[in-house]
């Protein structure tokens, strides 16, 4: 749908743009030498998109640093050529290659906030570029500067030119981001995970204007992503990258159609998408293995967990009104206060699982928070089987008796794991704390609790470091229903992890949640994922809920406006 | 974590779902405890790297052996003076030469070594006690344990640390004691502020809210949780700060504080040798300043050491 | 910004008001009776008395504090017990022998060790590198006292290249008319060459030994920041847009480097003005510091107090100044609140 049209004139044939023959990449490391990219070929034609898609280790940016010549210290090409419209990369010297990079071939990073200096002015960074360069004359430098700015769509150009990166929402820093990149009309574009970390609707403008500008410049573009949706909608063509191999090469509809590669199949598979069940995310054998999912448990009967105009409000952050507050001392002006959750309502019923939808900032959050019990609220009620646990003070909650009845899964698995606990420790320290399970027993439980999760016993001794993120994860899962918890939340339980992992917790978490009969609150950014396990979504926006009723009623048939951008900005591979 | 090999009671249908990691590690045995493993490959890895810290490894033993038994192995008497043998250059004899009043300048500077060590153990010792506990306190409470300990903090840092101690030492009286004492306080704010981000940056992290959702309360997270992984990075502030703690000290008796002749101590046999110094007899100031530079470079280099250990990524 | 420097000037009123209660409580936990020191060895029980209602000291803590508050605020740190002049005099006279010297040590080894950390990070693993490092850690760890010693003996009684350490000036050379204090600026204005010289070479080896010193922390950090940010991605971003080296390092890295670097000034200067005390006693100095020690060593204590708290309001104004210099170079900083 987004795809720029093949190029007119069949240059591509005679001469590729960019020609990667047999590129080894090697690191030196403690461990010795490691290969991070293995004989791999590329070959990308004018005008052409390329999408190289892997997960995490996949050698997918070595790739793209080899050809910019920009590895760090440790790195350096072993074997092959980068051929690059008939220029050797490998042979020419440094000042030709640094004079090559900006101006015939460009990159922009992810994480754009930190792309940029963050002392400098944003119109500085763009004049650094060109004055480098030599695209204009240094009297008309800074008017170049705001020209670029306008046509990578930032308002008030003329005024933005001063601003600091800091002063920039993340969609914004990575405008600037591509009018660097762009500010020499290079003929290469390198995206490397350009929209990692930012919003959906962020991702969908910031891509859309990356293809409508390389586009409209005839240029050919390399995007670098985990996502194989972004890169289907986006690309004409689609490497896959597999530890440091390239696996497959095709055309981005014949990626999704027919996969030849097995480990293809199995990314394509695992990626969350309209029109799926849960199981669909799993390779063939494992689920046909797992067997059906049990039918939804939600029962009609008083709700488990009932929210009524839940509010939390956050004195503004800043030097100023501290000091206000300490000469005056009164109360604290309406404009002063935050709230980063605004009256919100909500139900959740005994073994149902409600999505909680929304985009950074919005107060998900904050609200799961309250709702464990972590943070205190300003106002409203919190009703968990049939008690005011509203009112009972955080600080105190951690030792009650209730405790034990609402439990969370974090993010981040690594974070969330001691790094001075062995998984068992982990896996025991609610049972220590909460139950009176008896020393003699805690093991057993331990292993039982393994098990459960799919966690192999022989793990139970070893320290997060020496864990895959995978099993830091199931390890998390564990210690949340160790208590056999009613009601657990799930706090982007997958964000961190690659999606053939993510397959495999979220059927994890749909079969326990079946055997257990527990209620789950999942708090997500992702839509898809939430269609996959949910029964009823709740969309939230800058701390109120604009829309919540049944997963399918909402995806298919929105109400409110937001809802309906959110669901429009994922990009849909072509199937 | 008893009884490892009894078969759990069989667990309510465990799903049949794909491991989604390499398990192509050794399985550790029972009771092996594969962290302790790794700690002495990663100190083997870094003395293999940098043998300056095995270096620092033996001149600590060294340092720590003539505390020990310096007194007892010496050939003279630090304190016997010999004025017919006053100001000898190094011999056989005398291997570091004598001073003004004969003293054997060797023996002198060995049984040194335990009242240094001595005092910048115990005031180590006493601040690592106050300013950790107080640090992590701080970061861990915020609020006004936060504010009170930060202005403590913040009221000593704003002078001049030496200058604060001789003002201290001055005021509390002229003995080691105060010595220990002052060079305690000085030192209060480097490890509040070390202890107080560590544990404010732990407040938050996933794996103390996940024991706060396990019902631990907060004596029981600071002191299970959060303290076990503060103390590597103290161990570190430990060993840079001995090596201050050493200098200040030979600093303050340098300008005549605290120790009083002839009781042996580096800083004030440099001082009884500094008047020499332009006549030309230079051993009597040398020597106890080379031991004195001795000894901090190894607190220095061993802090280095175990910074690697404890943190690979901030190598400097 | 210049409400920024406003509310930073707010924010040191606490810190005076701890360093002024600090000073005040130090004579209060003196072991001894204060009276008794002041009346001297021949004192009867009467004249002691009669001290301690001089000195006030028969008032309660807080009228004794409000009284020395009242002191302080008219320039009054009391009489030197053995000279029996008065204490603000004595360090106004000798406040800029010591700040001509910390601050040319500071000059220097700034001079020396940024330059040095900046190319150790750009040339990491080379013999640079080595070379800060190995400065790095033997700087921190020689005793200041001791490298003052080490080199009069080298380059005075040795080579002979350096004057004897006898002060600021020649024994034979007139001091120049004081208009700054700073010997090297006064000779100059008045054009008197021969002082000059002679302050000048008076203070090289002075100056060398805290330069010495305070050079290992800054190389330190300036190796460590710069190789941080030499690894940060907007410096991969500025070489990837090929920036030239000399602008991704100078324009991109430094500035950026000199964030951390800048902050450590302030412990640095702790370090200077402490290590000062010491310098000044071996190379007679006749700073503030070396008049701390000889009353120190005499139990005079209120040249100490004084010297502590001159000490500690020259340093509070020494982070104030940083503060301020973070602010101009951290645009974050600037535009806060």
């Amino acid at each position: 749908m987004l795809k720029a049209p093949t190029p007119e004139v069949d240059t591509g044939e005679a001469l590729p743009l960019l020609d990667v023959r047999d590129l080894t990449v090697e690191f030196q490391t403690r461990r010795g030498i490691v290969q991070a990219v293995k004989h791999v070929n590329i070959s990308l034609a004018k005008g052409e998109t390329l999408g190289i898609v892997g997960e995490s280790g996949s050698g997918k940016s070595v790739t793209s640093y080899a050809v910019m010549r920009i590895l760090d210290r440790a790195g350096r090409i072993a074997e092959g050529s980068v051929m690059f419209s008939n220029l050797d990369l490998r042979k020419i010297d440094e000042s030709d290659m640094r004079d090559l990079r900006g101006r015939e071939m460009s990159m922009i990073f992810q994480s754009p906030r930190l792309a940029l200096n963050p002392i400098r002015k944003i119109g500085h960074q763009i004049e650094d570029v060109l004055l480098q360069h030599a695209q204009v004359d240094a009297a008309a430098v800074s008017e170049k500067a705001v020209e670029i700015l306008e046509h990578v769509r930032i308002a008030r150009p003329r005024e933005r030119y001063h601003a600091y990166p800091f002063e920039l929402s993340g969609g914004m820093c990575q405008r600037v981001v591509i009018a660097l990149a762009l500010a020499c009309r290079p003929q290469l574009l390198i995206a490397d995970e350009p929209t990692t970390g930012l919003d959906v609707t962020t991702q969908k403008a910031v891509m859309d204007l990356v293809v409508e500008l390389t586009r409209e410049r005839g240029m050919s573009t390399i995007l670098i992503t985990h996502d194989l949706g972004l890169a289907a909608a986006y690309c004409d063509k689609v490497i896959v990258m597999e530890k440091g191999n390239v696996v497959e090469t095709a055309a981005a509809e014949a990626i999704f159609k027919s996969p030849e590669h097995p480990y293809t199949r199995k990314l394509m598979r695992a990626t969350p998408r309209p029109g799926i069940a849960l199981r669909d995310l799993l390779p063939e054998e494992d689920a046909a293995r797992a067997g059906p999912i049990g039918s939804k448990t939600a029962s009609a009967s008083a709700p488990l967990l009932k929210v009524e105009n839940l509010v939390k409000e956050y004195p503004r952050q800043g030097v100023t009104s501290s000091l206000k507050k300490l000469f005056k001392r009164g109360p604290v002006p309406e404009s002063e206060i935050f709230r980063a959750v605004d009256g919100i309502s909500f139900e959740i019923a005994r073994g149902e699982s409600v999505g909680l939808v929304g985009e950074s900032g919005c107060g998900k959050s904050t609200t799961s928070m309250m709702l464990m019990r972590l943070i205190d609220k300003t106002s409203g009620t919190i009703t968990f089987d049939g008690e005011d646990i509203g009112s009972i003070p955080a600080k105190t909650f951690a030792t009650l008796p209730q405790r034990r009845r609402i439990q969370m899964v974090f993010q981040d698995p690594t974070d969330s794991l001691n790094p001075r606990f062995t998984a068992a420790r982990a896996i025991a320290d609610p049972l220590l704390r909460l139950s009176d399970i008896s020393r003699k027993d805690l093991r057993a439980r331990c292993e039982q609790l393994a098990t459960q999760v799919g966690l192999p016993l022989n793990l139970l001794d070893r320290f997060p470091h020496q864990l895959s993120g995978g099993q830091k994860a199931r390890i998390g899962i564990a210690r949340a229903i160790a208590l056999k918890p009613d009601l657990v939340v799930l706090d982007e339980p997958t964000a961190a992890l690659d999606v053939s992992v993510q397959a495999v917790v979220l059927n994890l978490l749909q079969d326990l949640k079946d055997t257990l009969g527990m209620s789950y609150l999942f708090v997500s950014h992702d839509l898809n994922v939430v269609r996959l396990l949910c029964d009823r979504v709740i969309v939230m926006k800058t701390g109120q809920i604009v829309e919540q009723g049944p997963t399918d009623r909402v995806m298919d048939m929105p109400q409110a406006d937001y809802t309906r951008d959110l669901l429009a900005a994922i990009p849909h591979p072509p199937i | 974590m008893t009884d490892t090999t009894s078969i759990a009671p069989t667990p309510t249908a465990a799903p049949q779902l794909p491991s989604d990691g390499p398990v192509t590690a050794p399985i550790p045995t029972p009771g092996h405890k594969p962290e302790q493993n790794s700690i002495f490959a990663h100190a083997r890895y870094i003395a293999a790297e940098n043998p300056v810290t095995g270096l620092a490894f033996a001149l600590f033993a060294l340092i720590a052996l003539c505390a020990l038994i310096g007194p007892y192995i010496v050939p003279h008497d630090p304190l016997a003076s010999d004025t017919a043998a006053a100001l000898q250059a190094p011999t056989w004899k005398h291997w570091f030469g004598t001073d003004q009043l004969g003293r054997d300048i060797f023996s002198r500077v060995v049984v040194a070594t335990r009242l240094d060590f001595i005092i910048a153990v115990t005031s180590v010792a006493l601040v690592f006690a106050m300013g950790g506990f107080a640090g992590i306190a701080a970061g861990y409470f915020g609020g006004w344990t936060d504010r009170i300990v930060s202005r403590v903090s913040d009221t000593i840092m704003a002078f001049p640390l030496f200058v604060l101690a001789m003002g201290i030492v001055a005021a509390l009286g002229n003995t080691v004691t105060n010595i220990v004492i002052a060079t305690a306080i000085i030192n209060f704010p480097l490890y509040v502020r070390v202890a107080r981000a560590e544990a404010n940056v732990r407040r938050e992290a996933g794996f103390v809210q996940a024991a706060r959702l396990s019902g631990n309360g907060d004596f029981r997270i600071l002191l299970g949780h959060i303290l076990p992984n503060i103390m590597p990075i103290m161990m570190v502030q430990i060993s840079l700060t001995m090596g201050y703690a050493i200098l200040n000290a030979a600093g303050l008796s340098f300008i005549g504080l605290g120790v009083k002749p002839p009781t042996p101590e580096w800083g004030i046999m440099v001082a009884e040798g500094a008047a020499n110094i332009i006549s030309g007899e230079w051993w009597i100031a040398l020597f106890p300043g080379a031991a004195l530079m001795v000894a901090v470079f190894t607190f220095n280099l061993l802090g280095d050491g175990l910074r690697d250990l404890v943190d690979p990524q901030r190598r400097t | 910004m210049l409400t920024t420097i406003g509310k930073r000037l707010l924010t040191v009123i606490p810190t005076l008001i701890g360093v002024v209660i600090v000073t005040f409580l130090l004579t209060r936990v003196l072991p001894g009776d204060p009276a008794v020191y002041f009346a001297g060895p021949a004192a009867t029980p009467d004249s002691i008395a009669e001290i301690r209602k001089g000195l006030g000291l028969d008032k309660p803590l807080p009228e004794q504090f409000v009284r020395y508050v009242g002191d302080l605020s008219h320039g009054n740190f009391g009489n030197s017990l053995s000279t029996g002049r008065p204490v603000a005099t004595e360090i106004t006279s000798r406040l800029p022998a010591s700040a001509e010297l910390t601050l040319l040590g500071l000059i220097v080894s700034l001079a020396i060790a940024v330059p040095l950390g900046i190319l150790a990070a750009v040339k990491q693993g080379s013999w640079i590198d080595h070379t800060c490092r190995v400065v790095a850690t033997a700087g921190v760890s020689l005793p200041v006292f001791f490298t003052g010693l080490l080199l009069v003996y080298v380059f005075y009684y040795q080579l002979g290249w350096a004057p004897a350490p006898v002060g600021r000036l020649d024994a034979f050379v007139t001091a120049p008319p004081t208009i700054t204090g700073f010997y090297l600026f006064d000779s100059l204005l008045t054009g008197n060459l021969e002082s000059f010289w002679s302050s000048l070479s008076q203070l090289i080896l002075p100056v060398m030994t805290l330069a010495i010193f305070s050079l290992a922390p800054i190389a330190r950090m300036t190796r460590a920041s710069m190789l941080a940010v030499l690894a940060s991605e907007f410096v991969r971003t500025a070489r990837a847009s090929g920036l030239d080296t000399r602008t991704v390092i100078i324009t991109y890295a430094f500035r950026n480097a000199m964030l951390p670097v800048v902050t450590t000034l302030g412990m640095v200067f702790s370090f200077l003005l402490g290590a000062n005390v010491l310098v000044e006693k071996v190379f007679a100095w006749p700073g503030i510091g070396s008049y701390a020690v000889e009353a120190l060593l005499q139990s005079d204590f209120a040249p100490v107090q004084g010297f502590v708290l001159t000490m500690a309001v020259l340093y509070v104004a020494l982070n104030l100044l940083i503060d301020i210099l973070y602010g101009v170079i951290d645009p974050r900083v600037r535009l806060e609140g």
